[in-house]
């Protein structure tokens, strides 16, 4: 097919601006990772000298550790109780009706919209109130309420694909409720549960504004940690810790990508 | 036989959570409306001091900047987002739809510190951008642009672009191409054939990512703090310092009640506003 010079233009400068906004996207982390390897501890570019030291000292900062084995502890008991409480909820507002359901959806979606703040304030005081501590519980609260919505929607779409005629035969053949639930839904749910779960972990592990609220110095996580570092030191150790986050996000993320296909769960793909 | 299986063992944890996340909201519409004991974390008696005082010009004044600044964020982020979207649904080669898919989507799971540290090493007076400008000899003395309503935006941009850039593109892969393809075999060129075609029916997916954009700044704490430096006064902000430096809880949830309906009224106006168009784009 033949273009006319106009149509070429056009195509080219869209081109050219793609990889503009492409270029800013990857801006501010390709100057993270120059500065990560930057041997002084004041900013500088292009940096005189070279070293790893921030990367060691990433390692031997106490609080990083904490905040990653807190984080972790967190976001596995987060993203775990709101896959089982969320999928559940999905699977009973897709097959039933039932008092209270578009109620009860309304406000398990809410904290999509609700700012961060105000949930993380909610529950303090709300601690405070009934005397429940600032412990890992309290944290964890939080973080089921911010990624439920997450989970019951990638439920949900996984649900919106699934045949029923399976399950009809199964039952027509005399299999019990239970006996479907197990052996037909949820292992054809599988993929659908597995990103969600996923989707939640990377979503629990990185919230940061309720957490401030909701942790103390005994549960912080690694980026209340993060947060509390920039506002005390500014050598180049985040930096150093900013690089080792990109690149095993990216990892997991180009993993995902090619094992699970990361434009089908987040719904980009044409059909 | 019963037709609904396990619907109470299915509703009733998530009644519960839901519970919870009610009973917490109840617990800062409460503590907005009494009053703050100075030195103690017991509050006082039932006033409505707390929403009285927020019609200070202080307070005024960081409600309009918060709305200016989600605004700002949400115009630049949807002209950013939509071109790399628009790639992402028609490039023809899969090696480049993956490498844009990872570059726009993997700062979604950075989280909001990373993201904002990033920033103020490009931003900051001895950072990237200023070096490469004294470099270069463009500037003679550095910029400020840390501390600065644009150095946020610009952060605040970069964190809300990977959400944006998901929604367009969900809603531009589900439009059927074949419109496109009728209107370029009846001689119409590729800007009318966009302007006609693909962005009206793209109108859902715009005023979706546009007012998630709205949200997730007005939600936004790292980015207006750490860039912001304290001269760039928001809703957020004045939350975290009242409640954590001066523990005037009451007065910081009389302000996050008021930031709420503002960010729910904004983002119901938004969806009004948009109403005609997609009646337009007869999506609705």
């Amino acid at each position: 097919m033949k273009h006319s010079p106009g149509t070429l233009l056009l195509r080219w400068s869209g081109r050219i601006l793609v990889a503009a906004i492409l270029l800013f996207v990857l801006l501010p982390g390709v100057v993270v990772a120059i500065s990560a390897f930057n041997d002084r501890a004041i900013l500088q570019f292009p940096p005189q000298s070279w070293s790893l030291r921030w990367f060691y000292r990433v390692f031997s900062y106490s609080d990083f550790a904490k905040g990653f084995w807190n984080g972790l502890t967190v976001t596995i008991w987060a993203s775990s109780i709101a896959v089982v409480v969320g999928s559940a909820f999905a699977f009973a507002i897709h097959r039933y009706k039932f008092a209270l359901r578009d109620f009860l959806e309304g406000i398990l979606l809410s904290p999509l919209i609700i700012p961060h703040y105000t949930i993380g304030l909610g529950v303090l005081i709300l601690a405070s109130q009934t005397g429940v501590g600032r412990g890992f519980p309290l944290v964890i609260f939080a973080h089921v309420v911010m990624v439920l919505p997450f989970v019951m929607r990638s439920t949900y779409i996984s649900l919106e694909n699934l045949d029923t005629r399976l399950e009809l035969a199964a039952s027509s053949l005399g299999a019990t409720p239970l006996r479907i639930m197990f052996t037909v839904t949820i292992p054809r749910l599988i993929p659908g549960l597995l990103s969600g779960w996923l989707f939640a972990a990377i979503l629990s592990f990185n919230e940061f504004t309720a957490t401030l609220f909701v942790s103390s110095q005994a549960t912080q996580t690694l980026p209340v940690a993060m947060y509390n570092y920039v506002r005390e030191f500014a050598d180049p150790t985040l930096a150093a810790l900013s690089v080792i986050y990109i690149v095993v996000t990216a990892t997991l993320l180009t993993i995902a990508n090619s094992f699970l296909g990361l434009g089908k769960i987040l719904n980009v793909d044409a059909h | 036989m019963n037709t609904r299986p396990f619907l109470g063992w299915f509703v009733s944890p998530a009644g519960l959570v839901a519970v919870g996340l009610i009973a917490a909201m109840l617990a800062v519409f409460q503590y907005s409306v009494r009053a703050y004991v100075p030195g103690s974390l017991e509050v006082g008696g039932f006033t409505w001091a707390n929403f009285e005082a927020m019609l200070r010009p202080l307070y005024a004044l960081a409600f309009w900047n918060t709305v200016l600044l989600c605004f700002e964020t949400a115009v630049f982020t949807l002209l950013l987002a939509y071109p790399l979207a628009y790639a992402l649904t028609r490039t023809t080669s899969s090696a480049l739809r993956s490498f844009i898919l990872i570059v726009s989507v993997t700062p979604l799971f950075l989280g909001e510190v990373v993201r904002t540290y990033s920033w103020m090493i490009v931003l900051g007076n001895n950072g990237f951008l200023n070096s490469l400008l004294l470099k270069t000899g463009l500037i003679e003395r550095p910029l400020q642009m840390m501390f600065t309503p644009g150095g946020v935006v610009a952060a605040l941009v970069h964190v809300t672009m990977p959400i944006m850039v998901i929604m367009l593109a969900a809603a531009l892969s589900h439009i059927d191409r074949n419109y496109e393809k009728a209107a370029e075999s009846l001689g119409a060129g590729p800007i009318r054939i966009f302007m006609t075609i693909t962005l009206p029916l793209s109108m859902p997916g715009i005023v979706a990512g546009f007012s998630t954009a709205f949200a997730w700044t007005f939600s936004a704490f790292a980015t207006p703090q750490l860039i912001g430096g304290g001269r760039v006064a928001t809703v957020s902000t004045l939350i975290y310092q009242l409640g954590f430096s001066s523990f005037n809880f009451p007065f910081a949830a009389s302000l996050s009640i008021i930031g709420l309906a503002l960010s729910l009224a904004v983002i119901a106006l938004l969806k009004k506003a948009a109403s005609p168009l997609e009646r337009m784009a007869g999506t609705t």
